[in-house]
């Protein structure tokens, strides 16, 4: 690795990390600035004494300045400790490493269905652009970015699940059965609506991108000249075009991490999948706040790896990165 | 001479321009009527009806009914008054900040343009749904936290929008000239500047509806916005979900179409108000 | 002796549709009624000022021209009709296009890569012998277009058409950026490769550099040719010379003396007279 592509990681990082930092500092003063109160949702019905609640207040340092409960809070998160929530009654890291495990098969799921599906009918349209097959796909992909995720969700599980029968109504597993006897066909079987769903949420978005920026790049200078030396449009489209375009559509699908988690929430609602999506919900309608917390760095962190993954990936393909400006010869 | 070399061609019909502003038109009127409709519509026509239950859609119920008799036709078309209300307001504000953020950004360069940018990224640094989530807790829900949500999540993309463009005016010729004939930044502002940036703000502006509407239906669906008995298209389509296994499909069905259309509607007249902005992105 | 004729262009003309601020179609016109004729062993060159549409010509003979582009006229190439289709057969393999600047290379592949382009081993061999050629390192073809200097650039250009081996080249302004020495050189690619019977067509802002290596000069000006002179014409005292829009060209000239022609009335310097087929007139009304 040469010093010109250390430094853009360096900076890259550096960036990131500020963000992050004031993401968890933004998130922490507005979960704890909300009406609800931490100490009611977790007392439920048990009647206390003013001591007992002023004790279990100092016990979690609410009496303490904003400032300082952030600093106490991200110190105990740098080592590990995100604090015990109190929907689930497990320190916050392990349910997000449980919930995680979970999603990451969603989202993973939905992420390769949207991103190569969306790539291929971009590239399709983008290289019909005009004809009959580029108005069908184009029109599709318009509809469906102003279509609701959790509608389509909805309208899977009226299909596919109540009429057809095809799929259960929801969950990661059958009702009643104990994880360690879940078959990996059950697994799937409840895997496909949520990861239809949620892949089609972020496939009209990657179409488009992608055919647009095919078609900036069929219309190049670069592409006449080829042309122009009898590159038939096969010739043009892989060597020019999908070279071309590689770049943009690697860093659009990274950047649709954040897209994609917000979808995850809206489709493990409806299909009742236990991930992070629907403990998040669960959360803030509980006010687990050291969970509600927990998820929203955790979401902010996977938004970071997205877009740090694009960025180090264009620096590794993209030569004008790589191999800095240097005039020789 | 130039102009001479510009031929216009008959291209029959209807004049093109005229064509276009008559679907802006209609656009409008469609979505007028329909957050008029609704929010003048007689809470009795959706009143619980325990005579009419669970009916499929016909004549009388074009929507079909739900388990309390409601008929869903009129439920949806206040559900998308209040939409469209909710949505409008937000996406204003939301604008109003990007309008704010990039000028400013453009104007004063430098640390402001940093710090805008560091705004910018700040505010995509975490899925939007998490932070309309927190924004709507720690406003304690409603309206209020749905608006305030929706507004705060949805200005990034016009602010770049509207930076770039200030950007260009601002090193245009003609402007460079103004400003060397002496005259004032006020006068440049508002006979260059203002003149040119304006209606790319519009478009954004249309554009940031649908976004804004959808936004509002997903938090309201997980039970974070508007509060359950106010006839929303999210609460509607969250009420749908519990049904649906007894067969109701109707509930979700045109509820959701019905808010896809809407969606279409204020796209529509975005994209065509695009043209008649720029007439060369007509050629598609 | 005549010579054969390779390519004909008849009364070419290009437009391209647009909508103006009304949304309402228009039609820009931007070579309107273009003639000329290459045969085998000749240049000729297209001589006109910068941006005045010269590479739109270059453009329509290689049907590369955009989706909005209208063209009239009709083309031949070897006596036979040379229709779109046709073309797209014989680009790259008989007629050859030397593009104008570094934008014409794929910015993500090695320029190595570019110059064998498509046309397999033989290609490849080529290659090595045309960076030779134009003083190249054979190291220059791992570079991508953005390492490359102005006049690295053109080189690469050229080396695309060197490397095709094809019965006539289209060059586009090959030369600026190129140092003297390499310019002169490229000029006499071209002389030789047209003794060899190949045609040339040069389009360049350049009249004098044209009047070095030409056979023919055409004098484009506002999307016609308004006259096309053996390059004999231009020497001497230009008399043969027919249009007054040629002949103002040639007295402008160094070796001529830099005369620019005016009007008797208002002093006004050719370079803003109108010019079309018959002659050219000042604004002002006086002939």
């Amino acid at each position: 690795m040469n010093k010109g592509l250390l430094r853009y990681f360096g900076k890259t990082v550096a960036r990131m990390l500020l963000l992050l930092v004031a993401v968890s500092m933004i998130s922490f003063f507005l979960v704890n600035n909300a009406p609800m109160n931490a100490v009611d949702a977790f007392l439920g019905e048990a009647k206390v004494t003013d001591e007992q609640r002023a004790l279990i207040e100092e016990r979690w340092g609410l009496n303490k300045p904003p400032l300082e409960r952030y600093l106490i809070w991200g110190n105990n998160v740098l080592h590990g400790d995100m604090g015990e929530s109190l929907y689930y009654h497990q320190p916050v890291s392990k349910v997000l490493k449980e919930k995680f495990l979970s999603s990451i098969v969603l989202m993973g799921t939905a992420w390769i269905l949207s991103g190569l599906i969306g790539f291929v009918l971009g590239v399709l349209s983008g290289v019909y652009r005009g004809t009959w097959i580029d108005r069908i796909i184009k029109t599709f992909s318009l509809v469906l970015a102003s279509t609701p995720v959790f509608w389509i969700g909805l309208l899977m599980l009226v299909v596919f699940a109540v009429e057809l029968q095809w799929f259960p109504l929801g969950l990661a597993a059958p009702i009643g059965k104990s994880v360690n006897d879940v078959t990996l066909s059950e697994r799937i079987h409840h895997l496909v609506l949520p990861a239809l769903t949620l892949s089609i949420t972020g496939i009209a978005n990657i179409i488009l991108h992608t055919r647009q920026k095919l078609i900036d790049v069929m219309e190049s200078d670069y592409v006449l000249f080829a042309k122009a030396r009898g590159e038939n449009l096969k010739q043009l489209v892989t060597r020019h075009g999908l070279r071309n375009i590689a770049l943009p559509a690697i860093t659009l699908q990274f950047a649709y991490f954040s897209e994609l988690f917000g979808g995850s929430v809206l489709a493990e609602n409806v299909f009742s999948y236990p991930g992070l999506g629907s403990s998040a919900v669960l959360a803030g309608l509980h006010a687990d706040a050291p969970l509600l917390l927990g998820i929203a760095l955790f979401s902010a962190l996977f938004v970071f790896v997205g877009n740090l993954t694009a960025n180090i990936i264009y620096g590794i393909i993209d030569p004008q990165i790589r191999e800095g400006g240097g005039i020789n010869g | 001479m130039a102009e001479a070399k510009f031929q216009k061609v008959e291209t029959g019909g209807m004049n093109r321009r005229r064509k276009v502003l008559l679907i802006i038109a209609a656009g409008v009127l469609a979505l007028a009527v329909i957050s008029i409709w609704g929010a003048c519509m007689d809470p009795a026509k959706y009143a619980p009806n325990y005579e009419a239950r669970r009916l499929m859609p016909s004549l009388s119920h074009l929507f079909g009914t739900d388990h309390q008799g409601r008929d869903m036709f009129f439920r949806t078309i206040c559900g998308l008054s209040t939409s469209i209300q909710i949505g409008l307001l937000s996406a204003v504000i939301s604008s109003l900040v990007a309008l704010f953020l990039g000028s400013l950004s453009a104007v004063f360069g430098g640390r402001v343009d940093t710090a805008v940018g560091f705004m910018v990224d700040l505010c995509m640094g975490v899925p939007h749904l998490i932070l309309l989530m927190l924004i709507s807790i720690a406003m304690g829900g409603g309206a209020a936290g749905v608006i305030t949500g929706v507004a705060v999540t949805h200005w990034p993309n016009l602010t770049r929008v509207i930076r770039a463009e200030v950007l260009q005016v601002r090193s245009a010729q003609y402007v460079q000239i103004a400003r060397k004939l002496g005259m004032s930044k006020w006068h440049i502002a508002a006979k260059h500047i203002v003149p040119h940036v304006f209606p790319q703000y519009l478009v954004g502006l249309i554009l940031l509806f649908p976004h804004a509407i959808l936004h509002e239906a997903a938090i309201t669906f997980l039970g974070y916005g508007l509060p359950l008995d106010t006839p929303a298209v999210g609460v509607i389509l969250a009420e749908s979900m519990k049904h649906l296994a007894t067969g109701m499909w109707w509930l979700a069905f045109f509820p959701g179409i019905a808010l896809l259309l809407v969606t279409q509607l204020f796209d529509i007249v975005g994209d065509y108000l695009k043209i008649l902005i720029d007439p060369h992105s007509a050629r598609q | 002796m005549e010579k054969e004729i390779l390519l004909e262009v008849r009364h070419l003309s290009i437009g391209f549709e647009s909508y103006n601020a009304k949304v309402e179609k228009v039609i820009f016109n931007a070579i309107s009624d273009l003639s000329l004729t290459v045969h085998k062993g000749e240049i000729v060159a297209i001589v006109g000022s910068s941006g005045s549409g010269k590479s739109l010509l270059a453009h329509a003979v290689m049907n590369i021209l955009p989706d909005n582009a209208r063209t009239g006229g009709t083309m031949f190439y070897k006596g036979e009709l040379l229709t779109p289709e046709r073309m797209n057969r014989l680009r790259g393999h008989e007629i050859a296009f030397i593009p104008q600047s570094v934008a014409f290379l794929d910015p993500l592949m090695q320029v190595g890569e570019q110059v064998v382009g498509t046309l397999g081993e033989k290609a490849r061999a080529l290659q090595q012998k045309a960076f030779e050629h134009f003083g190249l390192k054979q190291s220059v073809a791992k570079l991508y277009p953005f390492q490359l200097s102005g006049g690295m650039a053109r080189r690469v250009l050229l080396s695309t058409s060197y490397v095709a081996e094809t019965e006539m080249i289209i060059a586009d302004e090959p030369t600026p950026g190129l140092d003297l020495k390499i310019a002169i050189e490229a000029l006499k690619d071209f002389r030789l490769l047209a003794d060899q019977g190949k045609g040339v067509i040069l389009i360049t802002h350049d009249i004098d550099l044209a009047l070095h290596v030409a056979d023919k000069i055409a004098i484009f000006y506002d999307g016609r040719v308004v006259e096309t002179a053996d390059t004999q014409t231009f020497r001497g005292d230009g008399q043969g010379l027919k249009h007054p829009y040629s002949r103002a060209l040639f007295h402008a000239l160094p070796q001529n003396g830099f005369n620019l022609q005016r009007c008797p009335k208002c002093g006004a310097t050719c370079a803003t007279w109108n010019v079309d087929e018959k002659g050219m007139r000042c604004g002002c009304g006086n002939s």
